[in-house]
């Protein structure tokens, strides 16, 4: 037998075409796909002649942002250390207190979420209580509850519990909709209620995944700590915008510093945890 | 005594799985299920403990109305029926003891499983239907841990834990190789044996079908088109249940097993 071949005029192979073109099949029709990209590029050219640079004012920031680094670069832990403490000891409370609080409440609302499991009219309930959680930006719900409870460490916990209901619920009930279905099915063969349902088809399937998301949520809510209590949530991020608003830009490096070996420490560890659970 | 009359299933798209079909399986009669893929041979087997909902039909074990139970005695015929499944379907991340033990979730309360407190004789027994399979060593084992026989052996472990009256068994060898496809066949056989328990088995291997099973269902498009003895089962009723094919080395490869 002849060695294999596939260059074109082989004897067998000749009436086949030699070349192929991948077709569009994103979208077929061409003066669609090309009017597309044509107006995404007239949009962004209108965009960008609309951004109105004001560069005596750029320079100037400038300015300030070489004072900003200064001060970052030469971070002053002990003036402010008392503000400092008090302002971490309540962040860290407070993203605790919240992370824990939110994934006790995710739990059932994820549960009522996930198609394959819930009946139909609590999934819809659970679905809308995450999206309006989700709908709404952290900043906004931190300024809502602080006109409601007053400024301080409650507004935000109440902020992070409820964003965390909305972020956890979601991905966990995307999980149990993605479980094996067949271990389910075993289970309910078996004769178990739906409690004991949830407790031996789908839990052990998901553990992992939720153990993994609240870790991540945990040190997700220690940074929007920091951005909440800019809106008067309290924790860190009050003492951050006292200091920056004191121009006291040595106290606000060394605030930012913390923050940034908190969340890497979080960060790794939280990984490390991860792993560890599979 | 299972009994399945008249029972038809149109599913939610319009095409139909099963079209009149009835039956009856004597105490400790062990079925084999055969037809091509598609047949209905999973939604039958399904239909009966209803974690399919027959379209019409009834079906009955014993002296319990199976169609037409409510959600809650629905469970207490759920536990007296063992099912055990293709790719074993146990729970993967769950100890070998738990999934045997899960065998027992229709008789104890939701606190006791959660706390995993079974009573003393569930433990006992799981200890002794592990023995019975050859995985004693194995009880502490996550299941994910083992290998595909012995995982399909703790499947029979957690149907047989439930104490059932009849078995439904689904494609049970589908994910193995041909020697332990055997031994684990050998293995229900024996035990369905030793407790006269009635068994439908869904299995699309028409050579371990014949070799194990006593009597066989042919089904065809979701209509039974043969039921009798497996040595009744020639060419003309292989082509009337599969279609035309070439079945003398089927024929062959019996005689050889």
């Amino acid at each position: 037998m002849a060695s294999p071949s596939n260059t074109a005029g082989d004897s067998g192979t000749a009436s086949y075409p030699t070349r192929w073109t991948r077709p569009p099949v994103f979208i077929q029709r061409a003066w669609l796909r090309w009017g597309l990209s044509l107006l995404a590029l007239i949009w962004f050219v209108l965009a960008i002649g609309t951004l109105d640079v004001n560069w005596v004012r750029v320079a100037e920031g400038l300015e300030r942002g070489w004072r900003f680094i200064k001060g970052f670069l030469t971070p002053d832990f002990v003036t402010r250390w008392p503000d400092i403490s008090k302002g971490l000891v309540e962040s860290l409370t407070m993203t605790l207190t919240s992370t824990v609080a939110g994934v006790l409440l995710s739990v059932p609302v994820g549960i009522g979420a996930a198609r394959n499991v819930a009946p139909k009219a609590v999934y819809y309930v659970c679905r809308s209580i995450i999206a309006v959680s989700r709908s709404l930006q952290e900043i906004i719900i931190a300024i809502l509850f602080v006109t409601m409870f007053g400024f301080g460490p409650f507004a935000g916990f109440l902020t992070l519990s409820f964003a965390t209901i909305g972020f956890l619920a979601k991905l966990l009930a995307e999980d149990i909709e993605d479980i094996d279905e067949k271990q389910m099915e075993a289970i309910k063969a078996t004769g178990a209620s739906w409690l004991q349902l949830i407790n031996y088809g789908v839990q052990p399937q998901v553990m992992p995944r939720l153990i993994g998301l609240s870790l991540y949520r945990l040190d997700i809510n220690f940074r929007e700590s920091a951005v909440i209590g800019i809106v008067g949530a309290g924790g860190i991020g009050a003492t951050l915008n006292t200091a920056i608003d004191r121009y006291e830009f040595d106290s606000a490096g060394a605030i930012l510093l913390i923050i940034i070996a908190i969340v890497m420490l979080a960060e790794y560890s939280s990984g490390y945890v991860r792993r560890w659970v599979q | 005594m299972l009994s399945v009359s008249n029972v038809s299933k149109t599913y939610a798209a319009g095409d139909k799985a099963l079209d009149d079909v009835s039956f009856t399986i004597p105490a400790g009669q062990v079925v084999g299920l055969i037809g091509p893929s598609g047949a209905g041979k999973s939604t039958l087997i399904r239909c009966v403990n209803r974690l399919v909902e027959p379209t019409s039909g009834t079906i009955t074990l014993g002296d319990t109305p199976i169609t037409g139970l409510s959600v809650s005695d629905l469970r207490s015929v759920r536990r007296r029926i063992g099912m055990i499944f293709q790719e074993y379907a146990l729970v993967e991340r769950l100890t070998v003891m738990e999934n045997v033990l899960s065998g027992r979730l229709g008789y104890v309360s939701f606190w006791r499983s959660l706390l995993r407190r079974f009573p003393a004789v569930d433990v006992q027994k799981a200890y002794a239907l592990l023995d019975r399979v050859g995985l004693m060593e194995h009880a502490s084992k996550r299941a994910d841990a083992l290998s595909g026989g012995q995982r399909q052996r703790v499947g029979i472990a957690r149907a047989l834990e439930q104490d059932p009256e009849l078995l439904l068994v689904d494609e049970p060898t589908a994910s193995l190789d041909p020697k332990t496809s055997r031994q684990i066949m050998r293995l229900l056989i024996e035990i369905c044996n030793e407790r006269q328990l009635p068994a439908i088995i869904n299995i699309h291997d028409v050579v371990l079908a014949r070799q194990f099973t006593e009597r066989l269902i042919g089904l065809q498009a979701g209509r039974i088109v043969f039921d009798g003895a497996p040595s009744e089962l020639d060419e003309t009723v292989l082509t009337r249940i599969y279609g035309e094919e070439d079945w003398t080395t089927l024929d062959k490869e019996t005689e050889a097993a």
